[in-house]
């Protein structure tokens, strides 16, 4: 056996078996066979999803928040992020990798959250700057001081746009994450872009595609319930 | 900044960028794609667009399709499409870059055309224009600022993307990335990685820019009021 046979069998997925006439855009058996490897991909993706977005959200909501209180920073860092963002994801992962390890999930980790962060941080800024005038006006005349008005008042009531800015950098994530797949690190972008490079594998590009979709609608929706939990005001309202 | 050294040495060497295959070839390609999908997005997105603002139907619609488009990886329609009737080669990369420009084009006809003043569109009516005459004597001008900036975002969104069209060895600057990361640390693919990711990068800065200054130069001078930046619909990262 030559080592280029040992190599295909030792890969996670399997090269298309027997899969009845031409090239199936979905099969069964390509599901039933590779189940465990699909899933991996699966969890990995939603993992790096979640701590792409909860790193994003620890760093996003402090910015914000200085953003607010100090006025003069608001344009630079609104600024600073929108330059990232601007930058494609394949030159941000090409800037990462070399300096990072090109197979570390490091590279993407560190792209991906970049790339939420000014989401967040602008949908939370946005919230922040919606609270009434009145409102803070009562709040300082109840006796709250910046911080107590800050945690109290202005971050609940800025928690729809901040929930607004969540739901949109978690289903962005899910889409970006397939970019890493040029390292090796993809998830369920491994399986579309192996599928690709497997003779065109239908059936695992399909399979891959159609759960990234699905992942990210089913989060989209797990925090929009969220978000009707945390905010029981907002309901009934129409807009 | 070791690498970011070995990338500007890349850069340094003439040959990189007159080879075949080199940074202007790749350059072209890159434009003549981005270019080709931004037009058959404009071609899609923008009749669409402001014949739903023109009837004053379908927002809801307009923005699902928005956020539809944002769960679809970018990776999943370029290997997809080449496996359908459309083939390989250029024709499914322009397609897959064409559906992702396609959204905010048709969102930011649609808004464009929505925000003008109902009573100017009252005051139309009443001189007596038809409504096709209200659409191109009223509603077209005043909706420039919106049209301009939705292909901005379009524009830079596929230059971004575009990139991604090298892991289906799509051509675009992109391959040189991959190139990179094919020729391994080792063989010096670091300085050539980072090298593509500054070009890719400074590209779709460019872009931005010149189609900044676009965007105000056809808008109309008394359109041209400090609108509040933020409430700008915020660009689809490149998945």
């Amino acid at each position: 056996m030559s080592f280029l046979s040992w190599g295909l069998a030792a890969s996670p997925l399997a090269a298309p078996a027997d899969d009845g006439p031409g090239n199936p855009w979905f099969s069964w058996r390509y599901l039933s066979e590779n189940g465990d490897a699909i899933l991996d991909k699966l969890i990995f993706h939603a993992g790096l999803t979640a701590q792409t977005v909860l790193i994003a959200l620890v760093v996003a909501i402090p910015l914000a928040v200085v953003a607010y209180w100090i006025r003069p920073l608001t344009g630079p860092i609104l600024a600073l992020s929108g330059v990232l963002y601007t930058i494609p994801s394949l030159a941000l992962l090409a800037l990462l990798a070399p300096a990072l390890g090109t197979t570390s999930i490091a590279s993407v980790l560190v792209a991906l959250v970049l790339y939420a962060l000014l989401v967040l941080v602008r949908n939370s800024l946005a919230g922040l700057t919606g609270v009434p005038d009145e409102v803070r006006d009562a709040a300082a005349g109840m006796g709250y001081g910046r911080v107590g008005t800050l945690f109290r008042i202005e971050l609940p009531l800025a928690l729809p746009g901040i929930l607004t800015g969540l739901r949109l950098a978690t289903v962005s994530t899910v889409a970006l994450v397939t970019v890493g797949s040029l390292i090796g690190q993809g998830g369920l972008g491994d399986l579309i872009l192996g599928g690709f490079r497997n003779n065109f594998y239908k059936a695992q590009i399909l399979t891959g595609a159609i759960l990234c979709v699905a992942l990210a609608l089913v989060l989209d929706l797990v925090l929009a319930g969220i978000g009707r939990l945390l905010t029981p005001w907002t309901r009934g309202r129409t807009s | 900044m070791n690498y970011f050294e070995q990338g500007i040495t890349w850069l340094n060497d003439p040959l990189n960028w007159t080879n075949p295959g080199g940074l202007l070839e790749r350059l072209v390609e890159h434009l003549t794609i981005s270019g080709l999908a931004v037009l058959l997005g404009c071609l899609v997105g923008w009749p669409i667009g402001i014949w739903l603002g023109h009837r004053g139907k379908g927002g809801n619609a307009v923005i699902t399709v928005a956020n539809l488009t944002l769960a679809i990886p970018t990776l999943a329609l370029l290997t997809i499409l080449p496996l359908t009737p459309l083939g390989f080669g250029r024709p499914p990369v322009v397609v897959a870059l064409a559906v992702f420009a396609v959204p905010p084009l048709l969102a930011n006809a649609y808004t464009g055309l929505r925000q003008i003043d109902p009573e100017t569109r009252d005051a139309a009516k009443g001189m007596g224009l038809s409504g096709g005459q209200l659409l191109r004597q009223v509603e077209l001008p005043l909706s420039v600022p919106y049209l301009a900036a939705g292909l901005r975002t379009a524009a830079v969104q596929v230059v971004a993307t575009a990139a991604l069209a090298s892991f289906v060895n799509g051509g675009g600057l992109g391959q040189i990335i991959s190139a990179g990361f094919g020729l391994g640390m080792s063989q010096g693919g670091g300085g050539q990685i980072v090298a593509g990711g500054i070009v890719v990068a400074l590209l779709a800065l460019i872009v931005e820019g010149v189609l900044a200054v676009v965007q105000r130069v056809v808008t109309p001078k008394p359109l041209r009021v400090r609108r509040r930046r933020r409430s700008a619909p915020a660009a689809v990262p490149a998945g």
